[in-house]
């Protein structure tokens, strides 16, 4: 294993003539939690968009674990190598329960791998870290936004993850349900995985990161310790000034 | 009891199984009684029969996967064109009848392709095969170009256009546009006696017992949820590792092999097939039976095959002129007042939003 899980190279994506990401090359380590943060439209979505296979980059690459080119694998190929991706709007499956959601995170294929003992006891492992045990019955559709928002995370945690990707896990949550997913993601934080988060509220990412990458126009305009992002100039101008 | 939900004994699916087991006994048992039913209810019950298959094999793909097909009717049509080749070969071998149109076209003897349908298994082999050639590789192209909603049922509406168009024309073999007709034998038997009629009618209750068994032990395996999310959210799905590529191409595989089941089924009954089963309107009535009994339910596909067609078999007789405005009619309410047709009313979701906003949201959901 690579110390480096993921290593962004020269990434370039377009849309039409306006550049989401502009040879945008950076690198996050496994065992650190690290926030990617930026105004509106400067590339964070379309950089997890580019790592899960979303999107295809026009020029560039990223590489996983040192040697895995991830921009000619197709989603899934991406998914089963390791990495999982929380989506900024919280998406479930509105026809389907909680328990029936952490199964299908933990145990991919058609049919199971796992004996049934082996799901049920990672099932109900997953949803003692993220809080839901009393709705694991309940339909995905019928649950909070809050709820929503920890059943993805369940849901992409449950494969256990060398990568977590999560695209703004606290929109919309009360302070009580923020504080209690910061808890979470730091509990999530390993030697051997990658926890990458890209976030709009300060507070949250300072709770949470090791380092942040402050991105502006598609390309790195910092990175550091929050401390240092703050006291930034040129971070100040583009975004926290704002 | 599985993983993903329990197998009730007193699920309606369950009791609909039953009753249809039930009734295909009863007209079984009482066949040459006075008690048998007339050859026309007997005729009509089989056929119905045949249409609640041909529902349950839209709503797997519909209502479970979320793809609209309104093309249909072309796997419906394959599995009718083969049995009537089955049938008029046969029927030629054991009484020498040849078939109108071969005399239309004055042509002596078949085309060479209807070699071997005189024996059933190739005949029904073939109807596999050919079935699941054309879905197949129909089902890849579109799925792996990410084709869906609204873009997938127009191309399967043109699909099923351009398949009429084919065999209206007199000179490919199939009857053109007068269809193939005058089927006399079914496995040495005569057919049009009340007995082969009793038997035909109780075999597509049979099959559709279970297509119905076996639709339900599919939706609700772990292959079933996955079903689910791939219509709730595929994009999740993929990236959580599923290919949902192939999900989506066996399913839809199975779906038009069912379809092609009940055109099988429904020929011989009914005697005849002509091109006008893979008019649109066939194809786009089929989504009209399952959003009126309701989509995603297996049960309410069957219910909406039978009422719907139960109410047109009877107007044919009263009304017939005002068939269409009915049809029309039952459209509207299911689009403006009960998207999820009966199972609404079964769960008196009356108050839910109506009109534009709920339209709005439900085309929202037949985007890809």
């Amino acid at each position: 294993m690579s110390l480096t899980a993921l290593l962004v190279d020269g990434l370039t994506v377009r849309f039409g003539s306006f550049r989401a990401l502009d040879e945008l090359s950076l690198a996050i380590d496994y065992g650190e939690v690290r926030a990617i943060i930026g105004p509106n439209g400067a590339g964070k979505t379309t950089l997890l968009d580019v790592i899960s296979g979303i999107t295809r980059p026009k020029q560039g690459r990223v590489l996983f674990d040192g040697a895995i080119d991830l921009t000619g694998l197709s989603e899934a190929a991406i998914a089963r190598a390791g990495l999982r991706r929380k989506f900024q709007k919280p998406s479930v499956f509105e026809g389907l329960s909680v328990r029936q959601h952490i199964a299908i995170g933990a145990d991919v294929g058609f049919r199971t791998r796992l004996d049934a003992p082996a799901l049920e006891d990672r099932v109900g492992e997953v949803l003692e870290i993220v809080g839901l045990v009393d709705q694991s019955h309940r339909l995905a559709g019928e649950l909070s936004h809050g709820q929503k928002q920890w059943l993805e995370i369940g849901m992409v945690l449950a494969s256990d993850p060398k990568v977590l990707m999560l695209d703004e896990p606290v929109a919309g949550l009360t302070d009580e349900e923020t504080e209690r997913t910061a808890a979470l993601v730091r509990a999530l934080k390993r030697p051997d995985r990658a926890i990458v988060v890209v976030e709009h509220d300060m507070d949250f990412v300072e709770r949470i990161a090791d380092r942040v990458t402050v991105l502006h126009e598609g390309r790195t305009l910092f990175e550091g310790s929050m401390d240092k992002v703050r006291a930034d100039a040129a971070v100040v101008e583009v975004y926290l000034g704002r | 009891m599985n993983r993903f939900g329990l197998f009730s004994l007193t699920a309606p699916i369950v009791h609909l199984i039953g009753l249809i087991v039930l009734v295909a006994l009863a007209m079984a048992g009482l066949a040459g009684t006075e008690f048998a039913l007339s050859r026309y209810l007997a005729n009509a019950i089989g056929q119905l029969a045949a249409f609640a298959v041909l529902a349950i094999s839209l709503d797997l793909i519909w209502g479970y996967l979320g793809i609209l097909s309104l093309g249909h009717g072309l796997f419906f049509a394959l599995g009718g064109y083969l049995i009537a080749m089955y049938l008029l070969k046969h029927s030629f071998e054991i009484t020498g009848t040849v078939p109108d149109f071969l005399q239309f076209m004055g042509w002596k003897e078949f085309p060479f392709y209807w070699d071997g349908f005189e024996f059933f298994p190739y005949a029904l082999a073939a109807a596999v095969v050919i079935t699941t050639l054309i879905s197949g590789l129909f089902g890849y192209v579109s799925f792996r170009s990410r084709v869906g909603g609204v873009y997938f049922a127009i191309i399967t509406q043109a699909l099923v256009y351009v398949a009429m168009l084919l065999m209206f024309r007199n000179d490919t073999g199939f009857g053109g546009n007068n269809g193939m007709t005058g089927f006399t034998v079914l496995f040495g038997w005569p057919m049009g006696t009340s007995g082969m009629i009793t038997a035909l009618a109780v075999v597509s209750l049979l099959v559709l017992a279970g297509v119905l068994a076996g639709c339900n032990g599919l939706v609700k395996s772990r292959f079933g949820a996955l079903m689910l999310a791939t219509r709730d959210d595929e994009t999740r799905l993929r990236t959580m590792g599923y290919e949902t590529l192939r999900l989506k191409l066996i399913v839809w595989c199975l779906s038009a092999l069912i379809a092609m089941l009940a055109g099988m089924l429904y020929v011989p009954q009914v005697g005849i097939i002509n091109p006008r089963v893979l008019s649109p309107e066939l194809s786009l009535e089929i989504a009209v039976w399952v959003a009126i009994g309701g989509r995603g339910h297996l049960v309410g596909a069957v219910i909406g095959a039978l009422l719907v067609n139960a109410v047109k078999f009877w107007l044919s007789f009263a009304a017939p002129e005002i068939w269409p405005f009915i049809l029309s009619g039952l459209i509207v309410l299911v689009v403006l007042v009960f998207p999820n047709g009966l199972m609404d009313l079964a769960k008196f979701k009356l108050m839910r939003p109506m009109g534009p906003k709920r339209l709005a949201a439900d085309m929202g959901e037949a985007r890809p």
